[in-house]
């Protein structure tokens, strides 16, 4: 295959960056989750699909693009509260695999509910934002925007973790889980905000995505692994590895992608994976596990 | 475990399902094709849970049997298709190859312990690789299409391994693969290895300070459980007669072993095989139900094909949270607390 270092090789590197950035914004909220209830949440891309449709039917309903978004991202943050409420709080003192699969239960539900409700076809919101055209490469602005915006989400949630009372909290509870009810922290209500949190962010990913790619019930199954992959790799819980981590894996991508065919830009990327937990089992940038 | 040790309800059990074909010939000779196809994959997916309920038992909870069934059931078909090579001699090949990649996945991770959270999902990308693997080999494997053994003569040969056409013959070698499944269950069951197993998925520290060694037992345990798989999915294909990425590898068919098992009961020899009904009837009778019912129908339209899905997904949840033993196991329970009263 062609594989040199010309313009296209450099188009693909700074593709796979702004990918990078997405996939960044889609393991954060997984990491917060993970971070400080300790539950994976194997549906979380499926939460992202549920902001996507919603974001569509809204759109289609003559809601104006921004504001369907901000509804978006409201309804996925209220999914990813009402999972907790529903579905993690009752096994939360089981082994911690009944929670990883019990999630994996709302996984089929959500798809199948999907594929019953909107049907198997892809959907588009048919918004085209054009491209940045520089030199001979091109980048569509739409992955340049889905870069920005996740940049930004993730200094947003920084801050809020550093500089609220409740973000503070939430920082105390995932170094310490059994201290601190003690000092007289409500966990139930804290893991209830992280859990919308993560659902909000999960919505935000949502509405940049519906930007570039269509809509369908098993889009989870597409993205699903791919952020599982990076929340481990960057260490389950840390937020910067994770960006990192997603920076590794979407070069991964990009570049494969652009060389050979698109599955072995993945195939690679699963592989690198597995050979580096093996070599650092805490994640390439976890501490000491 | 000798036959002399089952005890009479086993026996009963399994002359039942011996002769469960014969009942379908009887009482509905009309549809016996679809009543055996039914109760065939029922068996061979039996035969898979089972395989994969050895290592589950154990706190080893693999999302990567996916990627067994599916080596057992490309390597059979592609060293057929290209090699000429008889399932006789490429089953054994694929079995051997996937407990090698299972090992070979198993060794770092029971060295470095990593188990819980961080083994599903190490294992679910092994699974993806695989998968992925597959859909890029298009050229040999037919891409996310999928792709078929070639036929030899009427389909029906020895030689070949093919037996697609005659019902009845399927249904007995499914019913000895299960039987397979269930004699290895249950020798698991009363070896030195499960209580070494059962210590290790306890406490490994404590297991290892007593003389186990805990990275052995593992590897030796997910040897079996993937060769056992890759043998279901080998058999799978030769009746299927067709083999895609999506029905015998990937992340898909993982999560369904996986729920199914814990559906059905993962610590009874008999709760996979529940698992793999309750599945397949759900699927089978909402399906029947729907398509027999006009109101039904006209209410759902195409979207009744995901509605099995739907329940199932809901079901799975309420049971890991009210029944995590599974029907079996918790039918079980009842059955023992009834009998002490």
């Amino acid at each position: 295959m062609d594989c040199q270092l010309d313009i296209f090789f450099i188009e693909a590197l700074i593709n796979g960056l702004l990918l990078a950035g997405l996939l960044a914004l889609l393991a954060l909220g997984l990491n917060l989750i993970f971070g400080v209830i300790d539950v994976v949440w194997i549906c979380y891309a499926e939460l992202v699909m549920v902001g996507m449709y919603g974001l569509y039917h809204a759109n289609k309903a003559g809601v104006p693009f921004l504001l369907a978004a901000v509804l978006a991202i409201l309804l996925v943050a209220a999914a990813g509260a009402l999972l907790h409420f529903l579905v993690i709080r009752p096994v939360l003192d089981t082994p911690p695999i009944n929670q990883l699969l019990v999630t994996g239960g709302v996984l089929f539900l959500l798809q199948a509910a999907a594929t019953m409700a909107f049907g198997i076809e892809f959907r588009n919101v048919g918004i085209r934002l054009g491209s940045l055209n520089l030199a001979d490469m091109s980048f569509s602005w739409s992955r340049i925007l889905a870069f920005l915006v996740a940049l930004g989400g993730m200094l947003a949630l920084w801050l809020f973790l550093k500089r609220t009372y409740v973000g503070t909290a939430i920082r105390a509870i995932a170094q310490d889980r059994q201290i601190m009810p003690l000092m007289g922290v409500d966990s139930r209500r804290l893991y209830l905000v992280t859990s919308a949190i993560g659902g909000g962010l999960a919505g935000l990913a949502a509405t940049l995505m519906v930007l570039q790619y269509d809509i369908y019930p098993q889009i989870g199954l597409q993205f699903g692994p791919l952020i599982f992959m990076i929340c481990v790799l960057g260490g389950l819980g840390n937020m910067i590895g994770g960006f990192i981590a997603a920076f590794i894996i979407s070069q991964f991508i990009a570049v494969g992608s652009s060389c050979f065919h698109t599955e072995w830009g993945y195939a690679v990327a699963f592989l690198f994976f597995m050979v580096a937990i093996f070599l650092r089992p805490q994640g390439l940038f976890g501490g000491k596990a | 475990m000798s036959i002399a040790r089952l005890s009479p309800a086993a026996i009963l059990v399994l002359l039942a399902v011996a002769a469960l074909p014969l009942l379908v010939r009887i009482v509905s000779p009309a549809s016996e094709k679809y009543y055996l196809h039914l109760l065939i994959q029922i068996l061979l997916w039996s035969f898979i849970y089972t395989g994969w309920s050895l290592m589950g038992r154990f706190g080893l909870t693999s999302l990567g049997h996916g990627a067994f069934t599916g080596i057992g059931a490309y390597a059979t078909v592609m060293l057929w298709n290209f090699a000429g090579l008889t399932p006789w001699l490429g089953i054994p090949i694929s079995v051997a190859l996937a407990a090698a990649v299972g090992v070979l996945v198993g060794y770092p991770c029971f060295r470095l312990r990593i188990t819980g959270h961080y083994f599903a999902l190490l294992t679910l990308a092994l699974t993806e690789f695989v998968r992925l693997c597959i859909v890029g080999l298009r050229d040999y494997t037919g891409g996310s299409l999928g792709t078929q053994p070639r036929r030899y003569d009427d389909g029906l040969s020895l030689y070949a391994l093919q037996f697609e056409p005659d019902r009845m013959l399927a249904y007995y070698i499914a019913f000895a693969l299960w039987l397979l499944g269930l004699y290895v269950w249950l020798r698991v069951d009363a070896s030195m290895d499960r209580y070494a197993l059962d210590a290790a998925s306890q406490d490994e520290d404590a297991a290892a300070s007593v003389g186990i060694d805990v990275t052995r037992e593992k590897l030796k345990i997910t040897a079996l459980s993937s060769a056992l798989c890759a043998l279901g999915g080998a058999i799978f294909a030769q009746y299927q007669m067709y083999i895609g990425p999506d029905t015998v590898a990937g992340l898909g068919t993982s999560l369904n072993i996986v729920f199914a098992v814990i559906a059905g009961g993962l610590w009874v020899p008999l709760g996979p095989t529940v698992g793999a009904v309750f599945t397949q009837v759900l699927a089978e009778g909402l399906r029947v139900a729907v398509q027999g019912s006009a109101t039904l129908k006209s209410l759902l339209g195409s979207s009744a094909l995901a509605l099995d899905q739907a329940i199932y997904g809901l079901l799975l949840v309420l049971f890991i949270i009210y029944m995590p033993k599974g029907i079996l196991g918790t039918g079980a329970d009842w059955w023992r607390r009834w009998r002490k009263r």
